[in-house]
């Protein structure tokens, strides 16, 4: 319906045609639905995610079984909220809780990636399949990388001992009102397009460039071969794009439906929110760089295989 | 009355720091205003996500930054 308005608008009332009508239209179409979904999809989790502090999952956590903890660790990053700067409070925090590091290390994996702007931004673009598929390896690639670096013994590369609580943990008191949570909520929302909003309407510009321009087969020829080198190209040059997820997505939006294979693009996007250089400079105020190295190969690794799998099973 | 406000130097940190002393300024309440930027300090109190704000060794409020008029209202 809004296809065919736009498509009216730019084709008829301004009598265009040719390669610039169709990134024009390309554009319109495009920034209006990202602008509306991520609206409302970054409220709605945003709202959820207020019921869920980390505090609650780590209360959960601690009193789980570590074999069922990694699922629930990656579970709860979907539902709770993330932001890399107090990475290092939550990680001390699920270590003072008695969590097990490889249990921490799946919760700290799955929560960068499957974030509010990434979660919109997929579903915007690629439709409810493409977002599923994005969890559900992403809590895979959270279960197996905390498995592994929790079998490894690497306790003592976290450079700072927090004493573990005896008994109850401290209480945080505190009752919020539904009322309260929507205006939180529609705070951040608004907070999160302000920061945003430049470079998703710059990532849709680019898009819609690359849609009306480009010819396919340049875009095949570069990025839609099943080289095999396709996925782990695609997997480092998702690391430094930390901060702009939002205004990568739209490339990789029309890169896909130009040639480029769907499990190149979803490593990419992994890499973009999982491999976070930022964070890995907050981390290493706490962890060694052993640590933290082991860490990140053990995720870009599960990455890469996942965008190898899916090449190989829809390729 | 002491208030305390817990983060390790993020620029919502410093938000809310902001916000503490201008709601204590409007309140004319005598408080002691407190910045914890000590991580093993943080962590006694329970709280991962920061900005946290303690007021009389109580946490009222985690991970977010709370406007002047939220402040005025917890402490007084």
């Amino acid at each position: 319906m809004w296809k065919d308005a736009v498509d009216s608008f730019v084709y008829e009332t301004l009598g265009m045609g040719g390669r610039a009508a169709e990134a024009l239209d390309f554009f319109i179409y495009d920034t209006v639905k990202i602008f509306l979904l991520l609206t409302v999809i970054i409220f709605a989790v945003t709202f959820l995610r207020s019921f869920f502090p980390t505090e609650i999952v780590r209360d959960y956590l601690s009193k789980r079984h570590p074999l069922f903890g990694h699922l629930s660790a990656a579970l709860f990053g979907i539902i709770t909220p993330f932001c890399s700067c107090s990475a290092i409070p939550l990680f001390l925090g699920f270590l003072q809780a008695r969590i097990p590091l490889g249990v921490t290390f799946s919760y700290l994996v799955s929560a960068p990636m499957n974030n509010e702007i990434a979660i919109a931004m997929l579903f915007a673009l690629f439709g409810w399949k493409v977002t599923l598929l994005y969890i559900g390896f992403g809590l895979l690639v959270a279960i197996v990388s905390g498995l592994i670096i929790g079998r490894l013994n690497l306790e003592d590369e976290v450079l700072i001992k927090v004493e573990p609580v005896e008994g109850e943990l401290p209480k945080c008191e505190m009752t919020i009102s539904v009322r309260e949570r929507l205006i939180e909520a529609w705070r951040y929302t608004a907070d999160i397009l302000r920061k945003v909003w430049l470079y998703v309407v710059a990532g849709i510009a680019v898009g819609a460039f690359i849609h009306g321009y480009v010819p396919t087969d340049l875009i095949v020829s570069v990025a839609g071969n099943d080289a095999w080198y396709a996925v782990p190209v695609a997997t480092i040059l998702g690391v430094p794009m930390y901060s702009n997820a939002a205004g990568v997505m739209p490339l990789i939006e029309v890169l896909t439906q130009k040639g480029m294979l769907m499990g190149t693009a979803l490593s990419f996007m992994m890499a973009v929110t999982a491999l976070s250089l930022p964070e890995a400079m907050i981390l290493k105020k706490i962890l060694s760089t052993k640590l933290i190295t082991i860490f990140f190969s053990t995720v870009a690794i599960g990455i890469m295989l996942i965008g190898y799998i899916f090449n190989g099973v829809l390729g | 009355m002491t208030i305390e406000i817990l983060g390790t130097g993020c620029a919502k940190c410093r938000a809310l720091e902001e916000n503490v002393k201008q709601a204590v300024a409007r309140s004319g309440k005598f408080a002691q205003i407190k910045k914890v930027d000590d991580i093993t300090e943080i962590m006694k109190y329970g709280v991962m996500s920061t900005p946290g704000l303690v007021v009389d060794s109580k946490v009222v409020s985690v991970g977010k930054v709370l406007s002047v008029d939220e402040i005025v209202k917890l402490i007084s």
